[in-house]
């Protein structure tokens, strides 16, 4: 078998921004439910907190081209 | 090079999957001085852009054309939705501009990804994702600077109220967020994710051109990885707004951390 260990630390690093993501959205979602006119503050602060924890998985894949060699 | 030639790389020997090489595109010249395809889209989205908003905001009546309803809908979205919730109502109107200006431009160049002819993500390129963040660096800093002064500006990273033994540690924390992590993350995000996704659907429809060629069974699994490759198309396309929005977003935010009265 071939191929590059980078990736396998891609798929490592997307687990935690995968279930970071999924917490921050099932907040978001339990927040609207429970006061929808909350909505458009919560909005901004879910995105973001969505772009923040993604971060890390594009380092990893940002990362994982870099040490292709 | 076409894409769909990709996978017959290496006559025969098996499948090549779509790789960085597939973003090299140079149109006029070679090597570093090589007037390359995203430089040409990045051209041709400003030109763009600027027929569209002339063009809709020429004629403005009250009673507004659909070209001028678009406008306003993404004006008001960048004005009210970002810019003005987030930096607050005093000082918003001044970075506006900025922000619309960055939100279109963002926007364009993203759509460019899925729209047929031009189909490559100008953002995919390091170079401008980078030159983007490196603006909203320098001009956070500067509006920050202005409203507190040099030292005061250094001074309101710490919040206020600590004690004196954390002051160093935070200090030094906040100044690591704010030289460093803030512009990378802010232009390392939006290159990702247009990397990522333009490399997915190279792969996506490459892959099942190639299984499409091979024939037997694996022409059945090429059909649903085109089937495939349509939805990630659309799903790129929610990616693609998505990330225009959250770039104007956390320059905002930065921004408005830079212009608060106290951290």
């Amino acid at each position: 078998m071939t191929g590059n260990i980078a990736i396998l630390g891609y798929g490592l690093s997307a687990i935690g921004p995968g279930i970071g993501v999924g917490l921050i959205f099932a907040a978001y979602i339990n927040g609207v439910a429970r006061q929808p006119e909350a909505r458009g503050m919560l909005q901004p602060i879910a995105f973001l907190g969505m772009a923040i924890t993604e971060a890390l998985a594009i380092f990893g894949i940002a990362l994982a081209f870099v040490f292709k060699a | 090079m076409s894409i769909l030639a990709l996978g017959m790389e290496g006559g025969g020997e098996g499948y090549t999957p779509p790789g960085v090489g597939i973003f090299w595109e140079p149109l006029i010249g070679h090597d570093a001085t090589a007037i390359t395809r995203p430089v040409f889209l990045a051209v041709l989205s400003v030109i763009l852009i600027a027929w569209f908003l002339l063009a809709t905001t020429k004629k403005r009546a009250i009673v507004p054309s659909k070209g001028q309803m678009a406008t306003e809908g993404v004006y008001g979205l960048v004005r009210n939705g970002i810019a003005k919730d987030l930096i607050g109502s005093h000082e918003f109107m001044r970075f506006v501009p900025l922000l619309f200006t960055m939100f279109m431009l963002i926007l364009v160049n993203n759509l460019f990804g899925v729209l047929p002819f031009t189909n490559y993500p100008t953002m995919s390129r390091i170079g401008f994702p980078l030159a983007l963040a490196l603006i909203i660096w320098i001009i956070f800093h500067v509006v920050g600077m202005q409203k507190h002064g040099f030292f005061g500006y250094w001074k309101s990273l710490v919040p206020a109220g600590l004690p004196k033994g954390m002051i160093p540690a935070i200090f030094i924390l906040e100044l690591i967020t704010d030289l460093f992590t803030r512009p990378v993350t802010l232009g390392l995000r939006l290159f990702g994710n247009m990397f990522a996704g333009h490399i997915l659907m190279a792969l996506f429809i490459a892959g099942g051109w190639y299984m499409l060629q091979s024939g037997g069974v694996l022409i059945v699994a090429g059909g649903v990885t085109w089937i495939f490759a349509f939805v990630m198309t659309l799903f790129e396309m929610l990616v693609e707004f998505l990330q225009a929005y959250v770039f104007t977003l956390l320059a905002a935010l930065y921004i408005a951390g830079a212009v608060a009265d106290s951290h």
